[in-house]
Formats: structure tokens, sequence, C-alpha cells
């Protein structure tokens, strides 16, 4: 049979997974973490503790700014020093909560033991209430508040759950080891997801280039149906290694055939997508009552002599982490944030992991050079590149005018910057990065109509 | 014979009808304009620069000969001689303005702002923004990839290579705000000339608390507030940690350039340099006899 993928578009990076057989490892933890207020989309969390506040692991310590917003729990237990303006990965200034480690207390209730609770709790609305408690948000990148996208605006309903296990970015391999150690947990955290959302069949979406976690969750499912009926309708789908796959829409895509329309949801086709991570956030939050504190980071790069897979406390300053792996080779020319294709640049080391922090990639200089930019030459391989069908050539243009209304009409706001584009010019135009102004001027084009209706 | 005699029949025919219908549309649809709109046009630098707020000089003419007033039509490129020919030609009175001029408010050069990271990427001001804070650990100050100067048309502005920073040539600076808008920092400022163009500003937008600014750039304004404290006609404001001169209110006395910590306060075209100690010696003397005239009374 052949294996499925999405309709339109996507590129085939090398894979160069090379920490793929490095288990997830746990970081000690630092003497001292910053919690930014910002980890998830939407609004900011406000602090509720001051310095001098002594805290516990698993205490809440910023609560929701709005409705699209999350928990924010302390990672350690120790003292807050400080609740103030600190430099993020990119150099802006955030507010940060810091906490000097004391100890390893963690607050009350929450299981620390490693035994599988595989009874789900009846009730959704409780369950709802521990994922919003918890802090969940969505750990693929996008870090979207999880209970948000399992409420379902009235009159749209869900026809299936999606478990995002793609991991279609090169050399991340977090979700890799995460299913193969945590299969068990990821699943029953699925039959939450599902069990909330009305009961709905479920697909734990896998790339062929991941066979061992493909027969890993199999084995899991199997297992699982035998002890209670909960875990039925939950299947495994083997899709075809291309990227972008693990982006939503592509997703919806490749496993229900389904296109989500332009500036519309994906529950709009029936569809909620979770990713892997998260289902095993959910897992923890729901069944052993621990919010996000932790989360996987692959450590990675050719240049890196030792690749890891670490379980790290949310917070955590990444110069810690490199350090504990042995510090920066001197060849390390740049130190990314996520994966090669849509991973961002750290411009300051100093800073502290979020909860969606995937990944911290090294890079030498040779691979990240640019190409030097010469003029377009009409080849077209960025549109045939383009997972949203969009003409990237045409769009860098209209960012470059600055022509917002064109820009509009050829739905440069349906851009999902994977850099595809970027990828594949053989000119080596930097279509991503003009083309995400243009995409910025069409969105608040588009945000200053909505409001004045 | 025939042939050719018929055809020139047919066409003059043709032509005479047509022309007959033509001049009976023109008649019935004719647009009546303004002639004052050409006029005014005609002075007009025709930069089409869009520093008037207007799409260009034809739509500025046709906005200026509608108004009431020429209050809110200003050409910045022609400056107070255009405006005077326009409202010559529109029979109103002339309100000279004060001429501006494009200051760049940043003074992180190489020296005084040590690059912390490289930047490797599409190099330009606006692509820079949305990325990160910039190469150097000050999150305010210039990106220095040029967009301004891009955007000038009157090529007033360069980037100078020692410093890393753009540079004001005042005679053919038009104060059009083109580079304002360009500017993702908002460094670039419209700025009153000043006479004989002399003029006092504050070099610096970093709203970081003093000890971070500093750190970031050995010239940043660290929002200390002497000059605030010094300035005797309440023309100075610190607000986000950083001092702003009020250009309207500023009497070009120097003072707080003098006694700023960083020298993050600029006094430029003054035809004799700055004696620091001097105004120093003179601000710290009427200081001593505030206090004593205090005491005094007390």
């Amino acid at each position: 049979m052949a294996r499925r993928t999405f309709s339109i578009g996507g590129v085939h990076p090398h894979d160069s997974k090379i920490s793929r057989a490095c288990a997830i490892e746990v970081l000690p933890t630092p003497p001292v973490v910053y919690l930014s207020v910002a980890q998830h989309i939407g609004a900011p969390a406000v602090p509720v503790v001051k310095p001098g506040d002594k805290v516990k692991v698993g205490q809440v310590i910023a609560e929701p700014g709005g409705f699209v917003s999350a928990f924010i729990h302390s990672s350690v237990s120790g003292t807050v020093k400080s609740v103030g303006p600190r430099k993020d990965l990119a150099g802006n200034s955030q507010t940060h909560i810091e906490i000097a480690v004391e100890g390893d207390e963690w607050l009350e209730g929450i299981d620390t033991s490693d035994t599988l609770i595989t009874d789900i709790p009846e009730d959704n609305k409780a369950i709802l209430d521990k994922i919003r408690l918890g802090g969940i948000v969505g750990l693929g990148g996008a870090t979207f508040p999880t209970h948000v996208k399992l409420s379902p605006p009235p009159g749209m309903k869900c026809e299936r759950l999606i478990i995002n296990g793609c991991e279609c970015e090169p050399y991340l391999t977090s979700d890799f080891r995460t299913l193969l150690e945590k299969g068990e947990q990821v699943v029953i955290g699925a039959a939450i997801l599902k069990q909330v959302l009305g009961g709905v069949p479920c697909t734990i979406a896998i790339e062929e280039n991941k066979p061992e976690a493909i027969a890993h969750i199999r084995e899991v499912i199997a297992s699982l149906e035998k002890v209670s009926p909960k875990f039925a309708g939950i299947e495994v789908l083997s899709l075809k290694k291309r990227y972008p796959q693990g982006g939503e829409k592509q997703l919806i895509d490749a496993v229900m055939h389904r296109q989500v329309a332009s500036g519309a949801l994906p529950i709009s086709v029936g569809a909620v997508v979770q990713n892997v991570a998260t289902a095993l956030a959910v897992y923890d939050a729901v069944q052993k009552g621990k919010p996000i504190i932790d989360n996987s980071v692959t450590v990675t790069g050719e240049c890196f002599p030792h690749q890891a897979n670490l379980l790290v406390r949310v917070g955590t300053p990444l110069r810690y982490i490199l350090d504990y792996l042995g510090g920066i080779p001197e060849e390390a020319a740049k130190v990314i944030s996520g994966g090669p294709m849509m991973g961002r640049a750290v411009a300051n080391l100093d800073a502290a992991t979020l909860k969606g922090t995937g990944a911290l990639l090294l890079l030498t200089e040779a691979q990240t050079r640019r190409r030097p930019e010469t003029n377009c030459i009409r080849c077209g391989k960025c549109a045939d590149a383009c997972p949203m069908g969009l003409e990237p050539f045409l769009l860098q243009k209209l960012s470059r005018l600055g022509d917002v209304e064109a820009l509009e009409e050829n739905a440069a706001q349906d851009c999902i910057e994977c850099g595809c584009c970027l990828y594949s010019c053989p000119a080596g135009i930097p279509l991503l990065d003009i083309i995400r102004l243009g995409k910025g001027a069409a969105l608040s084009a588009i945000r200053a109509r909505n409001v004045k209706k | 014979m025939k042939v050719l005699i018929l055809t020139i029949a047919i066409i003059t025919a043709l032509g005479l009808v047509l022309s007959i219908v033509l001049f009976l549309v023109a008649k019935k649809f004719r647009v009546e304009e303004d002639p004052r709109i050409d006029e005014v046009e005609k002075v007009m630098p025709g930069a089409n620069c869009g520093g008037c707020g207007f799409a260009g000089c034809r739509a500025f003419a046709e906005s200026a000969v509608k108004a009431p007033d020429l209050d809110s039509h200003f050409c910045p490129v022609g400056g107070n001689d255009v405006m005077a020919k326009v409202a010559a030609i529109l029979g109103f009175e002339v309100k000279a303005k004060a001429p501006m001029v494009a200051v760049v408010r940043c003074n992180g050069t190489c020296a005084n702002r040590p690059k912390v990271n490289e930047y490797d990427g599409f190099a330009t001001c606006k692509v820079k923004a949305t990325l990160y804070s910039g190469d150097t650990a000050c999150a305010y100050g210039c990106l220095g990839c040029g967009d301004c100067v891009a955007a000038c048309q009157f090529g007033a502005l360069r980037m100078n290579p020692e410093t890393g920073l753009p540079e004001v040539d005042e005679t053919k600076c038009t104060a059009c705000g083109a580079c304002v808008k360009a500017c993702p920092k908002a460094i670039i400022e419209l700025r009153n000339k000043g006479p004989r163009g002399m003029r006092e500003y504050v070099s610096c937008v970093n709203k970081d608390k003093g000890p971070a600014a500093k750190k970031a750039c050995s010239a940043a304004c660290i929002g200390c507030g002497i000059c605030v404290k010094t300035c005797t006609h309440e023309a100075i404001v610190l607000e986000n940690n950083v001092a702003y001169i009020d250009y309207g209110k500023c009497k070009l006395c120097r003072e707080c350039e003098a006694m700023c910590p960083t020298g993050a306060i600029h006094g430029i075209n003054f035809p004799k340099p700055l004696d620091k100690e001097a105004v120093k010696a003179r601000i710290q003397a009427r200081q001593q006899k505030a206090r004593e005239e205090n005491n005094k009374e007390a």
C-alpha cells in the first residue's frame, strides 16, 4: 500500500536524526531558573509571586492573563529572587520570574512515582479543568493553550483526533524518544483527549522513518486494549516521510484528506491535532496531577560530540544545558532553538528554556552560511515546494513593494513559515524572511478590518 | 477611380458624423476642474515623496484647493518658499513653519556598543527586527542595515562605515519623513532645524534601566535624570528611563549636554566647542546660590 502524505508541496531535507539512539536523560536541576511569563501564544501570564516567596515544584507562579493564556508553575523548589525584565532567546525584554533552587520539594498531590495509571476518570469537565490548571500548551511548537483547543466553538464537531508524532524536522528526536520510552503514557494521554472530544476515533500519525516507534506504539495499543475498552479506536498511521508533515493543516490533509480553508481552524473540517509531547503532558496532568514543569529537549548537531535527549526543567538557562554536555565546541557558529527548518537562532545563551523549547541545535559556519542572493530565475521551485499552495516568488516581490492589498489577495497570511521556499530556491533568495514581513502586514490589515466591524 | 471616390466619401462622412458626436459628448460631460490645481501643482517640487501625507504633488494640490485654509497642508520638501507660492495662488495668508530635519537618535557606534552576535540573515532592518533584538546587547538601537538610506529619495542619508550608523546631510534633508517611517526601531525623529542649524537632542532611545543600558552601550541614556534637574527651561522630560528634549522649549544653553554623564546628549552646529568644565562650574555656582537663598528663607 502506498503510504499517505499531504497533497501539495513539501521538501525532503536530509534526516540527520543523529541523536535517535540517545535515551532521554534527566538533566540535573540547575542552581537557578528563569520562567518567562510568555510561554504560550496569547496573553502573557500574570505573576502571582513576589521576591522572597518560597515555592515548591508544581506551584502556580503566574495565572492566565486572558482566555487564550495559560498557568505557569514553578519547575523547581526554592525562593523567588526577582520578578522583572530579562532578555529572552531573541534578546527582547520579557518579564521573567527568577527562582533560586533549594532542594527538590514537590507540591503535595503530585504523584512522582513511575506507576502507570490506566483508569481514566469519567468526568470530562474535571479533566478539562486539570488540563487548564496544569498549564498545558501545545508542545509541537505553536504553544497554543490545549484547553482552548479542546473546547470546540458551538456548532463545530470534532470527528477525529490526530496525535502528531511526525517530527518531520531534521535532527529532532525528542518526540521519537518519548514514543519509545513513554509510549504507554502517550497512548493513555491520547485516550483521555479522545474521551474529552466525545469518543472520536484517534490516529497517531508517525513518519515511516521511525519504524521502531510505529511498532512499539502498535504493541502498546494492543496490550492496553485488553485492559479497558476505552483504548479501542486508537490506530497508528505510518506516513511517508516529507517536510512539513507535522504542520497542522498538512497533517490533516495527510490523515483525513481534508483541506482546511484559508483563515479557518482545523476544527472546521472536524479535526483536532495534538502533539505527542502534549499527549504525555495531558497524561501527567490528569493521571498524576503534575503540571508542565519539564519537557524533553534534543541537544544535537554534527559538531557537537555529546548528542543527547534531555528531560529539562522549564526555565533552565541554555548555557547550563550546553555546559552539562561539555560546553559549546569551537567550530559551532550558531545555536538554534528548534529544528533547522523552522527554528530560530539564539541571540542570548543566558536565556532560559520555555515549555515549547524542543531542541537546541548547534551548527558550524559551513552549515549555516547563506548562498549569495542572485536574481530570481523564474524556475518555480518555490511554488512547487510550498505546502500551502502559495507563490513565494510573487509574495516576496509584493512584500518588498509593501503592497498589502495584493499580499492579502495572494494569501500571504496563509504562510506557515515552514521555510520550504527558501530551502528550494536555487538563487539563494531569502524568500521566507521577506514574506514574513508581508504576512505580518497582511495579518494586521485583516485584524484592523475585523476590529472596525 | 469610382472606388477611390466612394472610399473618400464614406470616410469623410464617417469622420463628420463622429466629430459631431464627440463634440456633443464633450460638451455634455465636460468636467469642470479648478484651474488653480494645475497652477499649484506647477509650483510644487514634483518629488511625489508623500512627505505631506498625500499620495503625491497632484493629490496635495487637489486637496489644498478645496481646503478652507492651509493649516493641514505643508510640503516639507518645498518648505516655506513653496508654501508661500501656494498661498499666493489660493489667496491664503502665509504661515511660516520652522524648518525640520531628520535626526538619528542612536549613539551606538562600533566603539560604544560592542557586538554580541553576528547577523547573517537578509540585510534589511525590517527583516532583522522581526527576527530578534539585534547584534548588540541594546534592543533599542540602530540595526545598521540602512533601511533609512534606501528610503531617502533625496540622497540625504548615508551609512558611516566607521560608526555603523546613518548620517544626515542637512543640506539635502527635506524632512519628508520617509526615513522615520522606514526605521523599525523608531530612532529617527523629525526635529526643529534650529537657529543656524544649532540643536540639542538626546541621541538614545534605550528604555532599559541604567545599568542594563550602560552595559549594552557606553553612550546610552541611563535615565539618571541629571539633565532634567539641570534644565532651567523645563524642556526635558524623563520617561521610561530615557530623556527627551522638547525642541519647542529648549533654549540651546547646552547645560544638559555638559552634565550628561554618558555623553548621550548631543549639541550640533554650535560655533564653539562646548567647554564642559566652565558650564559645570556655572551650574554649580547657580545651584550653590539657590541653596544659600533657601537656607536664608528657612
